[in-house]
């Protein structure tokens, strides 16, 4: 890899990662515009979560990841502290794929 | 504004999300190398580019024989959802520019998520920085391990840790279904997002996934809906 594509890339990344936090900087975001940004964390950590269980190189898959985090999501929803959460989720997964 | 008051759950629950993504620094900094990437080349894609999907998908595509542009491409594709993410803490992360700038380089998966899951806006700036610094820390550590041989840990995947984050990513998620907008907002991201992955480059699914947003507001405007940042969660955990 040539440094001036790492430079690029790094530039690119940096810029994408502030743009957002400074776009409301010159002018405050109207009612409008803040009620669908109140909206977003939800939409994208649900879209966090499929692409991250399902997703593998570009397509739908169902794997040992599903397992974990179906587990993940029952905790989740019991309201389990955070780390018994991922540890759980963590545990089924590695339980799923070490039958498989 | 009064500190809020202690919780040593979201600094514990931060640090830990850090090490288990260190991890998978230590197989990125294996796969770079192997790739052709030199130990400092690594080091300085983790410490400067710091989106671990992107970095992934830009060695990915040069290992693969992809032209420098292809690699770009793909990988700013991928970054391009922390601009969006940028949009969702602009209200946690508020104060000088200068700081706001250093945070930027912070706006990643892990952070955001665990701000976003904090319903006190007190909260989730912490929550923001102390994850943003422990995977920063443990993401470029486990670079260096990597890059420098020390793949005695395996592959992360084999502990089931690919799955411990989109978990964790529900646990934070959890609080913003409390209302129906919320519910709308969730539910229509996950199968735009679904419906994306076949059809869409990488990057694309989550991008498109905010729409989800949109389409909450469309279905259920109610004014009388209180929004994410108004639930008051249980004080303790």
């Amino acid at each position: 890899m040539s440094w001036w594509l790492l430079v690029a890339l790094a530039a690119g990344a940096y810029g994408f990662k502030a743009v957002g936090l400074l776009a409301f900087d010159a002018r405050p975001p109207s009612p409008a515009v803040l009620r669908p940004l109140r909206l977003l964390p939800p939409a994208i950590l649900a879209g966090l979560v499929v692409v991250q269980t399902f997703a593998a190189d570009g397509t739908l898959v169902l794997d040992a990841r599903a397992a974990g985090v179906a587990a993940g999501a029952v905790l989740a929803w019991r309201r389990a502290p955070f780390l018994v959460v991922i540890v759980g989720a963590a545990a089924v997964t590695a339980g799923v794929r070490a039958l498989g | 504004m009064p500190d809020p008051p202690p919780r040593p759950a979201d600094v514990r629950d931060g640090v830990v999300l850090g090490a288990a993504v260190g991890l998978f620094g230590v197989t990125f900094g294996v796969l770079a190398t192997t790739s052709g990437l030199g130990v400092a080349q690594a080091c300085a894609m983790s410490l400067l580019v710091f989106t671990g999907a992107s970095q992934f998908a830009a060695v990915g595509v040069l290992a693969a024989g992809g032209s420098p542009a292809s690699a770009l491409g793909s990988a700013l594709l991928l970054a391009a959802r922390n601009g969006v993410y940028g949009l969702a803490l602009h209200r946690t992360l508020r104060g000088p520019r200068l700081r706001r700038l250093l945070a930027a380089q912070l706006v990643i998966d892990e952070s955001t998520a665990m701000a976003l899951g904090q319903a006190d806006p007190r909260h989730a700036a912490r929550a923001f920085w102390v994850t943003g610094v422990s995977v920063f820390v443990f993401w470029n550590l486990g670079t260096l391990a990597g890059a420098l041989g020390g793949d005695a840990l395996g592959d992360p995947e084999r502990w089931g840790l690919d799955a411990a984050f989109p978990a964790g990513f529900i646990a934070l998620a959890v609080p913003h279904l409390a209302t129906r907008a919320g519910r709308v907002a969730a539910v229509t991201g996950a199968v735009v997002a679904l419906v994306a992955v076949p059809l869409t480059p990488a990057g694309a699914p989550i991008l498109l996934a905010s729409l989800g947003a949109v389409v909450a507001l469309r279905v259920a405007p109610g004014p009388g809906e209180p929004g994410p940042d108004d639930i008051v969660r249980d004080p303790a955990p």
